[in-house]
């Protein structure tokens, strides 16, 4: 049971592990261009986890920004996990108190909105489950940053190989499995037009936050539908 | 080691505990409150769906022609098919584009 938990968790986690490869590598490469050394790329992936925000991270001190703005500006990008957390509550509180500290480092955006459709399809939420799916993804990002630390100059520009394409339309899939809930259609157009106005405005990584925050005072602010019969399509992914 | 290679170690772990301190947070928050009114619980429910745009609407918009088509043909894809496929039909896109058409 637990074994057979595990290895779905890691058959699910694959693709994302495929598809954040490339930014693994891409950290790697960056963070040795911006003054890190191998062992400081790999201990940031290691520790932090968290792409974006490591992307952030390697760029602000790169410009030689204040620590506490650095940090400030890490602890910003990331700031989308306390909602995550939030929202996982129901689904993990079964966990032990160790399970849940593991479960909470291993938090990124894939694992979160992965645990919660699986949540929501009425599958169980096991830690078995959950530790296979982070693990398969969290192990091979500390790899790929190293060899891309290493191999840093061989990536040269992404986009010759359009790896740049993969992340936006990996999330893409995320936010079309999220279409069936309620007043999904006015929260994604508002986020959407509150992000690309922020990103014009005021800039990455604001967008995030900003976008975000929109769409989420919106659904707080839309009269409370009728108690509603939970009816969630099962997704017709594998 | 050398006192300013000491204070990016000091810098990464600094990031590492924000990160940390943001990911267990919100199940602190919502575990201390007993009933979580409607509207709260309404926010909670778009987090996600309004979060994943905000990592899309910009790249579609600022990503260029060759993203945007991509991104515009792996939808479509996705209305049918897996993640996996879109990533894979999309990437075929931009690759065509890059490489057969600019």
């Amino acid at each position: 049971m637990i074994r057979s938990d595990f290895r779905e968790g890691l058959r699910g986690g694959f693709p994302i592990m495929l598809a954040a490869s490339p930014f693994g590598a891409l950290f790697g490469a960056l963070a040795v261009d911006n003054g890190f050394s191998i062992a400081d790329a790999v201990f940031m992936s290691a520790t932090v986890y968290a792409g974006a925000s490591q992307m952030v991270g390697i760029e602000l001190f790169g410009s030689n920004v204040q620590p506490w703005l650095v940090v400030l500006s890490v602890f910003a990008v990331n700031f989308r996990h306390v909602l995550y957390s939030a929202s996982l509550a129901k689904h993990i509180r079964h966990f032990s108190f160790g399970q849940k500290l593991i479960a909470f480092f291993l938090l990124v955006d894939p694992q979160y909105a992965e645990t919660e459709q699986r949540g929501e399809r009425g599958l169980p939420v096991t830690f078995a489950w959950y530790a296979g799916f982070g693990l398969v993804i969290y192990v091979p990002w500390i790899i790929n940053t190293l060899i891309g630390a290493i191999f840093g100059q061989l990536i040269g520009d992404p986009k010759a190989i359009g790896l740049d394409v993969l992340l936006p339309i990996y999330f893409l899939g995320l936010v079309m499995s999220f279409r069936t809930r309620d007043r999904f259609l006015p929260i994604v157009a508002v986020s959407a037009v509150a992000s690309v106005a922020a990103m014009h405005f005021v800039g990455s990584p604001w967008h995030v936050s900003i976008g975000a925050l929109a769409g989420i005072v919106l659904a707080a602010c839309l009269p409370p539908k009728r108690p509603a019969v939970e009816v969630h399509a099962v997704e017709q992914e594998a | 080691m050398d006192a300013q290679h000491l204070d990016l170690l000091y810098l990464i772990v600094a990031a590492a505990v924000a990160t940390y301190v943001t990911r267990f947070g919100g199940y602190v928050l919502i575990t201390q409150l007993k009933n979580i009114p409607p509207r709260i619980e309404s926010a909670l429910n778009a987090v996600p769906a309004a979060v994943l745009t905000t990592l899309v609407a910009p790249a579609f918009v600022y990503g260029g022609m060759d993203v945007a088509a991509a991104m515009l043909v792996a939808f479509v894809i996705g209305l049918r098919f897996s993640t996996l496929r879109m990533l894979l039909v999309g990437w075929i896109t931009v690759m065509m584009i890059r490489h057969l058409i600019m």
